[in-house]
């Protein structure tokens, strides 16, 4: 059956973070090219959107930038950002059934607080949609499907406190890959353990793995969690001519995957085989969101002999699986190791910007909350720049205890030239600053 | 002195331009069944034998292939289609009637799949035994790399009667529409080579060696022998003519835009700075997207014909048209009887009229001159409800720069062209509701033809430089040349404006007409590993629709 798929593109031609770095400017001109040359735009249930802008008042729903806004970003991240809202309008207002942020650059590497650029990321743009939607249209639970080749650290480290959002992340393994994270005993924060998923990946995983993955392992989480919206984090270096990773996954795999998971919205993460793979995943995607028949789309290279599954591979995805759902079923039990009784709970974190080679060191404390995803203190200094902030996260839907504890950390907390203490209200979407 | 002539639906119409002035003008009833006998009709009602021997150039916009598309009067065409993987087989256009054969190529222009010969001699002998003599061939970007089309017009043009191949219809990427746009082509392809070759052996035979030329959906003229190859490029030469017509009033200091307002329908039309709006992609012709330049226009079902209607007490205008206006005898009240029983046009049986409004008033429980006044204020509040639309439409059309999305241009029209028989009546109004000034042409009634006898000859040609494959494609012309490793934009521009001109001037474009425009310009890496391996430079050139600057020196001629 078709359905109504709008189409965010928005390549932005005249932004590099340099000249042969792989997040550059034609990084999109080949999809471009084949988009056009497929006639997708012609097909009656497929429609292209101009991406708007997102403004400081999207940004700051997720991210403390620091210094500020102006600094860390550039108009590129904006409308990438923008390109995502845009995609969450045109579905929430039902003008389309589902919509793919055909965007650059990326963001699932950004975390909560920003002090540069890290894994070609600078705002983490579907955080910055996923916030949107909830605070725009009131939706209550989201899943996030991370299909990229790297663990979404950033999308994790955002959503790692919150009840209401489930991330779940298939990549290439940490051991094996940047940014070196996304082990399967990451399950989330006190106030929303099991609502992260990690799914680390052995290099060389192809189409019969991911789709194993996504049968056996994914849908079976999703359907039961019970999301009202479905968010695909649509990267494409799982290909197997991706040049910065070690994946064996195909143009007609992205599509099936899709097809299956049925995203309400798809955002483009990462993918830097501009030539051999983007051109057809993208198609792949498109057409599998819009309903349309995806049993064409191949690479010109595509050879099926190639690409069967080492038996290792099956062995080592049935033995992933066992211990996800080991684990999953034994959540609240598990929970209680990870997490005993107490009021806070602290974690420290020494965050790399390799893009911008920053190095950040952040004290997390998080109130533990039966009832809200609990009020969060962020103490983040960069050494590098002098730079540090005390941010406080109220989250959607703050229970009474969680709303004064974080007001009062924000009257309390001292101040001075060098520290800039921020409220980060999500639940009366306010940003408050005190220098 | 130019000669222009506009083959409508009802009338043919024919002018004779001198300094852009009108010297003779003349309306004869079209026939259908012989619209070369028309053309001669409206001809010689401007213009004797001798007269016409001085003109400079004919010019002619013709319906003979738009209503040859819509009824359906089609050759069967042989549509041989290189899809390769991709979207399927039977999601494409005219999946019914094409056989899908191998061989494709990437979006480089680099061979992906090689045709297989002998599966298209196969097939070009079955065609010849099924008794087709069309054959239509389409790779998948072949705008980029034509070898594939060239080298199976080689096994199919021996035994068809003609082949059209879709790299030489567009150089656009749009593999759908390429298919479509080449199977129009030769579906049409007889038809009008049998009407381009009377047309010239009648002018011949009564002693005239004047330039022919013919219309082209872009506004842009193209000299009717060349035109045998690319009859598709000539259907919608109609409506180019109507938005060429107002041109010569088109201010180009400010956006403007202009409406034709008809019988059914009103046809609105922008216009940049003075020059006519493009369609983004192609024209539609008959229900089939193609590639097709053409000027951009938006039809709505609103024209002074339309019945207007009284349902659940509200008037209700069109979209159906039952005849003409019951002022001039038809069966139900139009916006045109409104226009006469409310003193706005001095045409037609006002008593009908003002019946039509009675009719109309009983219903909505209001005055006939209420009445009257409330079509009129309706039919003019949605004609600039659609002008505005289209406006926001044409500026919601995504840009894929930072600096367009930016600081893009924006069209603002500050001017209203109004042409059409109620136009003089309604122009005034529609501008207030827009807040700009309205005009209406003098001698609006021929504005089509004089469009098509000012209008120039227009070329496009889209040319991609690969410095590291070494390789430059000119798509329309199917060329592929050797180009040095240093090449630069500048270089590719050069190569495509030396071309421009002399295919310009092949189709018959005077020199002072010869100004060449970059409409698009983009270079980027080719990266191979960390290393910059060269670059892919891709831009576009045109002759852009405008008018000529024929016929606008002395004369020896008065008249
Ligand atoms: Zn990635
Ligand atoms: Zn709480």
């Amino acid at each position: 059956m078709t359905r109504k798929t709008g189409l965010v593109f928005f390549p932005a031609y005249d932004y590099a973070i340099s000249p042969t770095h792989p997040e550059r400017e034609e990084r999109l001109l080949y999809t471009q090219d084949q988009v056009l040359e497929e006639g997708l735009f012609d097909f009656d249930n497929i429609r292209e959107f101009k991406p708007g802008i997102a403004t400081p008042e999207d940004i700051c729903r997720v991210h403390f930038c620091v210094p500020d806004l102006d600094t860390v970003a550039h108009a590129s991240h904006l409308i990438a950002a923008g390109g995502c809202l845009t995609a969450a309008d045109k579905v929430m207002s039902g003008e389309v059934d589902n919509a793919f942020a055909l965007v650059r650059p990326p963001g699932h590497h950004s975390f909560r607080v920003v002090h540069g650029s890290r894994g070609f990321c600078t705002l983490n743009i579907e955080a910055v949609m996923v916030e949107y939607i909830r605070h725009k249209y009131g939706v209550r639970r989201i899943a996030i499907v991370d299909t990229d080749c790297h663990h979404g650290d950033g999308s994790q480290d955002i959503f790692w406190h919150d009840p209401d959002v489930l991330f779940i992340s298939l990549h290439q393994d940490g051991r094996t890959l940047y940014p070196g994270s996304g082990f399967v005993d990451e399950l989330g924060g006190p106030n929303a353990f099991g609502a992260t998923i990690n799914l680390p990946l052995p290099p060389g995983t192809g189409e019969q793995g991911f789709l194993y993955v996504l049968d056996d392992i994914v849908m079976p989480i999703v359907e039961a969690w019970k999301p009202d919206l479905v968010v695909n984090s649509a990267g494409q270096d799982n290909h197997y001519s991706d040049p910065i990773t070690q994946m064996a996954f195909t143009a007609h795999g992205y599509a099936e995957l899709n097809r299956r998971l049925a995203p309400d919205i798809c955002v483009l993460e990462g993918g830097y085989s501009i030539q051999t793979a983007l051109p057809y995943v993208n198609t792949g995607i498109i057409l599998a969101m819009a309903g349309l028949d995806i049993a064409h789309v191949r690479e010109p290279d595509y050879d099926a002999f190639d690409h069967r599954q080492p038996g290792e591979i099956t062995d080592y995805l049935r033995r992933l699986k066992e211990a996800v759902f080991e684990q999953w079923h034994a959540r609240s039990t598990l929970k209680r190791r990870f997490y005993p009784d107490g009021e806070f709970h602290t974690r420290s974190k020494d965050i790399f910007y390799d893009t911008d080679g920053l190095r950040e060191h952040q004290r997390e404390t998080v109130r533990i909350c039966p009832d809200c995803g609990g009020t969060i203190v962020t103490d983040s200094r960069c050494d590098d720049t002098g730079n540090r902030i005390l941010g406080i996260t109220i989250p959607f839907h703050a229970c009474d205890a969680c709303r004064h504890h974080g007001e009062h950390q924000y009257e309390a907390a001292p101040s001075g030239r060098n520290l800039h203490v921020i409220l980060q209200d999500k639940d009366r979407d306010r940003y408050l600053v005190r220098t | 002195m130019l000669l222009g002539i506009d083959v409508g639906g009802t009338h043919t119409d024919s002018v004779l331009l001198q300094d852009r002035t009108i010297v003779a003008k003349a309306k004869v009833a079209t026939d259908t069944a012989d619209i070369l006998g028309s053309v001669l009709r409206a001809t010689c009602a401007v213009a004797d034998v001798e007269r016409l021997k001085r003109v400079e150039r004919i010019v002619l916009s013709t319906t003979v292939l738009t209503n040859a598309v819509a009824q359906d009067q089609l050759d069967r065409v042989g549509l041989v289609v290189m899809n390769g993987p991709g979207v399927a087989p039977a999601d494409l256009p005219l999946a019914g009637e094409t056989t899908i054969v191998a061989g494709y190529m990437n979006h480089r222009g680099i061979e992906a799949e090689a045709p297989d010969e002998p599966e298209l001699n196969a097939l070009a002998d079955a065609f010849a035994r099924d008794g087709i003599g069309h054959v239509a061939i389409v790779g998948k970007f072949s705008s980029r790399n034509p070898l594939h089309e060239l080298c199976a017009a080689k096994i199919f043009v021996a035994r068809a009667r003609h082949v059209s191949l879709g790299h030489q219809l567009s150089g656009q990427l749009n593999f759908p529409r390429r298919i479509a746009t080449a199977y129009l082509n030769e579906a049409l392809w007889s038809l009008h080579a049998r009407f381009v070759e009377q047309l010239a052996g009648y002018l011949a035979e009564i002693g005239i060696d004047v330039p022919l030329y013919i219309l082209k959906a872009d506004g842009g003229t193209i000299e009717v022998a060349r035109s045998r190859d690319c009859p598709v490029q000539t259907i919608l030469s109609g409506p180019a003519a109507s938005i060429m017509g107002v041109l010569p009033l088109v201010p180009t200091d400010v956006d403007c835009v202009s409406i034709d307002i008809g019988g059914t329908t009103t046809d609105i039309a922008l216009f940049a700075h003075g020059a006519p709006l493009l369609q983004p992609q192609g024209a539609d012709i008959g229900g089939h997207r193609t590639l097709v330049r053409g000027l951009l226009t938006r039809s709505m079902a609103l024209g002074g014909d339309s019945q207007v209607r009284v349902i659940d007490r509200r008037l209700v205008i069109g979209p159906e048209r039952q005849g003409s206006a019951m002022a001039f005898g038809g069966p139900c009240p139009t916006p045109t009887d409104a226009l006469i029983a409310s003193g706005r046009a001095d045409f037609g049986d006002k008593a009908k009229a003002a019946q039509a409004m009675a009719d109309l008033a009983r219903d909505l429980g209001r005055t006939p001159e209420e009445t009257a006044t409330a079509v009129v204020a309706q039919a003019c509040d949605h004609i600039a409800d659609h002008v505005r639309g289209m406006v926001a439409e044409v500026n919601a059309k995504p840009v894929y720069t930072i600096h367009e999305l930016l600081e893009g241009r924006v069209i603002a029209p500050k001017r209203l062209i109004a042409v059409g028989g109620p136009a003089p009546c309604m122009a005034d109004e529609i501008g207030v509701r827009l807040g700009m000034p309205a005009l209406v042409p003098p001698n609006h009634d021929v504005a089509n033809a004089c469009g098509a006898a000012m209008a120039r000859t227009t070329v496009e040609l889209n040319l991609v430089a690969d410095t590291e494959a070494k390789i430059m494609s000119i798509a329309e012309l199917g060329e592929r040349v050797k180009i040095p490793k240093r090449f630069t934009d500048e270089d590719v521009i050069a190569a495509g404006r030396e071309r421009l001109l002399r295919i310009a001037r092949e189709a018959g474009a005077r020199e002072e007409d010869l100004a060449v425009e970059v409409t698009d310009r983009q270079s980027f890496n080719v990266v191979r590993g960390q290393f910059n391996s060269g670059r892919n430079i891709r831009v576009r050139v045109q002759i852009k629709p405008g008018l000529t600057h024929a016929g606008t020196g002395p004369s020896e001629v008065r008249p």
